[in-house]
């Protein structure tokens, strides 16, 4: 039976992880997100499962990845600062690929910047955050409901496309105390990589586009595991053309599934003459814009992004047949306008509304842009 | 084939190290001690960071995690207290494990998680070319203190004593039975542990200083080589160039960290969670 509750966002989060089988969690404290860390430390010994705080998020993230290799779900809930130390070992999870989960509950920026507000600015981060190539793939919530369901797929990709997922939240959804239905177990549905496990030593050995199976510790044969480049055993390698292979499996086990990985919402889309493209709270405003607007006659719609990596490219270039205005309305000072601007095509009329002072949009912001835009 | 070569992966050969290099006779080692101690090669797991050390494990026929530098400590951490049951071993050099490792080792030595660490002390940076490690004795020449290294270096024992270790010993690759003995010993122990292994790096140190052979290299450990009770003798200004071997510390009263948590934190969670109806908001 679902359960009407009123929750933080931050608990809704770590609730809905250990809802999707979570059973590890390393963590350092940081605001806005130490909620996350504080819930798992009292629930998960509950059933059974170990809870540790590491002594930094670097270490936080390997502990993770350690215990992920180990057959662990594991999760970890950081901020901005902290999400910069554990891109050392993202891109680790990236190379040796390692499922975990990141919640990263942004505040504003750069370095330690504002502890206590909200901001959305480590968008790109998320995509370009550690060095070298690789397919990033995170969710953005904007709703209590969608915090759970989102963390739920955001394990579900983690566990299926064996890889790193991130949870970008701001601290005002993350903080807020939110109505939420919390749905039955039994309606929730995991998925699991059980039955499609790694019989040898060949542990990355399969065909570009293929999804990977699971590899673990301690299955009757020793395998090795390499943050170096590696070949289909893990060993280490330089060899081009394996190396050329390994880089291109990476990246198509993402970038084959698009369409399973991208999620998003529509908000009076059919006959809308602009759209918003927004996420997060700033989406949240702009919904409410949006109803403003639709009371005035203006035919304003939004894109709300629930997948911010890989970027809804398609689905975004499909509305531009026919929508050629758009609205980006983010907190920052422009990260995914230019995403916008990369997929969009000269006829299409592009402006956003950007401020990244710690301070949300309201909706009457957002609807005065809009009514700026109809000019 | 002998017992221990089971614990070797022979098809990851040749190694990178240099002809003579002291990294051979601490694989070797750890590899006997498994072998003596009769531990399944799957239910081992040796986790390493990045130096001329970081490449032992791709040689060990069991479960192995080569990462970033530094940082091998806690995905050891990770593995242990997700499977306690199972053997983690860590083996790092004293750049990997006291500089930009010294945080993790700190806090691993503290929370006393059985981890089993082999920490190669060969004071420089090997694999990058030879660099000055915060384990160079002071005066010595390397690619980073061309005019002469003017960082006094640091005890590894002691910081590690410091910081509530339950085993530390530290052995030289001169002296192999003790060091199998002192390995095994210490894969023995519940707690943390670290063997620190004092070893010769006579292409990237030695060459530089004199010592551009392996047995002139050696020769000069075996010269600072002494046991705890000579060690103890010496004036505080003679210790700074000798190297106390055998086990320093042994406390075997203390709770290993992840037996602490699954036998004490678990049931006491659970039997809370009972009394307050599952109830956690």
């Amino acid at each position: 039976m679902s359960k009407r509750k009123v929750l933080q966002g931050n608990i809704i989060a770590a609730k809905a992880a250990v809802a999707a089988g979570c059973n590890f969690f390393a963590g350092y404290p940081i605001t806005p997100s130490s909620e996350v860390a504080q819930y798992m430390s009292k629930e998960l010994p509950r059933l059974g499962f170990p809870f540790i705080q590491m002594e930094d998020e670097i270490a936080s993230l390997g502990a993770c990845i350690g215990a992920s290799l180990a057959g662990r779900k594991v999760l970890t809930a950081t901020s901005g600062p902290g999400y910069s130390l554990m891109q050392e070992h993202l891109g680790m999870a990236e190379m040796a690929e390692i499922p975990l989960v990141i919640i990263n509950v942004q505040r504003g920026g750069p370095s330690t910047g504002l502890p206590t507000k909200p901001a959305q600015a480590d968008m790109m981060q998320a995509r370009w955050g550690s060095h070298g190539d690789y397919p990033a793939i995170a969710v953005y919530p904007a709703f209590a409901d969608e915090i759970y369901s989102e963390t739920i797929r955001a394990f579900n990709l983690a566990e299926k496309y064996w890889c790193p997922v991130t949870i970008l939240m701001d601290e005002i959804i993350a903080k807020a105390h939110e109505d939420i239905e919390i749905p039955d177990t039994k309606d929730i549905s995991i998925y699991s990589q059980k039955d499609n496990v790694v019989k040898d030593l060949n542990i990355y050995d399969r065909e570009i586009g293929e999804k990977p199976p699971r590899v673990d510790f301690f299955k009757g044969y020793p395998i090795h595991v390499d943050s170096l480049e590696h070949d289909a055993h893990g060993w280490p390698t330089i060899e081009p053309n394996t190396v050329h292979k390994m880089q291109t499996l990476r990246m198509q086990k993402v970038y084959h599934y698009l369409d399973d990985i991208i999620a998003f919402n529509e908000y009076n889309m059919d006959d809308a003459e602009i759209m918003i493209f927004s996420f997060g709270i700033s989406a949240r405003s702009s919904l409410a814009a949006v109803q403003l607007a639709r009371e005035q006659g203006l035919k304003v719609g939004l894109f709300q992004a629930l997948t911010i990596w890989p970027f809804p490219k398609k689905q975004l270039q499909d509305r531009f047949k026919r929508i050629k205005k758009v609205l980006t309305v983010e907190m920052n000072m422009g990260q995914m306008m230019n995403e916008v601007e990369r997929v969009s095509t000269d006829d299409v009329e592009k402006r956003a509304l950007l401020r990244a002072n710690g301070i949300a949009f309201t909706p009457q912001e957002v609807l005065n842009a809009v009514k700026e835009f109809y000019k | 084939m002998r017992d221990y070569e089971r614990y070797i992966r022979y098809r990851t050969f040749p190694s990178p190290w240099c002809p003579g290099c002291g990294d051979g006779i601490v694989l070797k080692a750890i590899a006997m001690s498994f072998s003596e101690l009769k531990i399944e090669p799957d239910d081992i797991v040796v986790v390493s960071g990045i130096g001329c050390s970081g490449r032992m494990p791709t040689y060990f026929n069991t479960n192995t995690l080569h990462v970033t530098h530094g940082r091998a400590l806690t995905f050891a951490t990770g593995i242990k207290l997700a499977r306690p049951e199972k053997t983690v071993v860590v083996i790092s050099g004293d750049g990997d494990a006291l500089a930009i490792g010294g945080n993790h080792l700190i806090h691993a030595a503290r929370r006393n998680i059985g981890i089993k660490m082999i920490l190669i002390n060969n004071g420089i940076y090997g694999m990058t070319g030879g660099q000055c490690s915060p384990l160079t004795p002071q005066g010595f020449i390397t690619e980073t203190t061309p005019y002469g290294n003017i960082e006094p270096k640091f005890m590894a024992s002691e910081l590690l004593i410091a910081c509530k270790a339950s085993f530390v010993a530290r052995e030289t690759v001169n002296r192999m039975k003790p060091l199998r003995d002192v390995i095994k010993k210490s894969f023995q122990h519940k707690g943390f542990s670290v063997v620190e292994v004092i070893s010769n790096c006579h292409i990237n140190l030695g060459r530089r200083n004199k010592m551009k052979d392996p047995l002139t290299m050696c020769r000069w450990i075996a010269g600072r080589t002494v046991t705890q009770a000579q060690y103890d003798k010496l004036a505080p200004e003679e210790r700074d160039h000798k190297y106390p071997v055998g086990i320093l510390k042994e406390d075997t009263e203390r709770l290993e960290y992840s037996e602490l948590y699954h036998k004490h934190i678990i049931p006491g969670a659970k039997e809370a969670a009972q009394k307050a109806g599952g109830h956690n908001e």
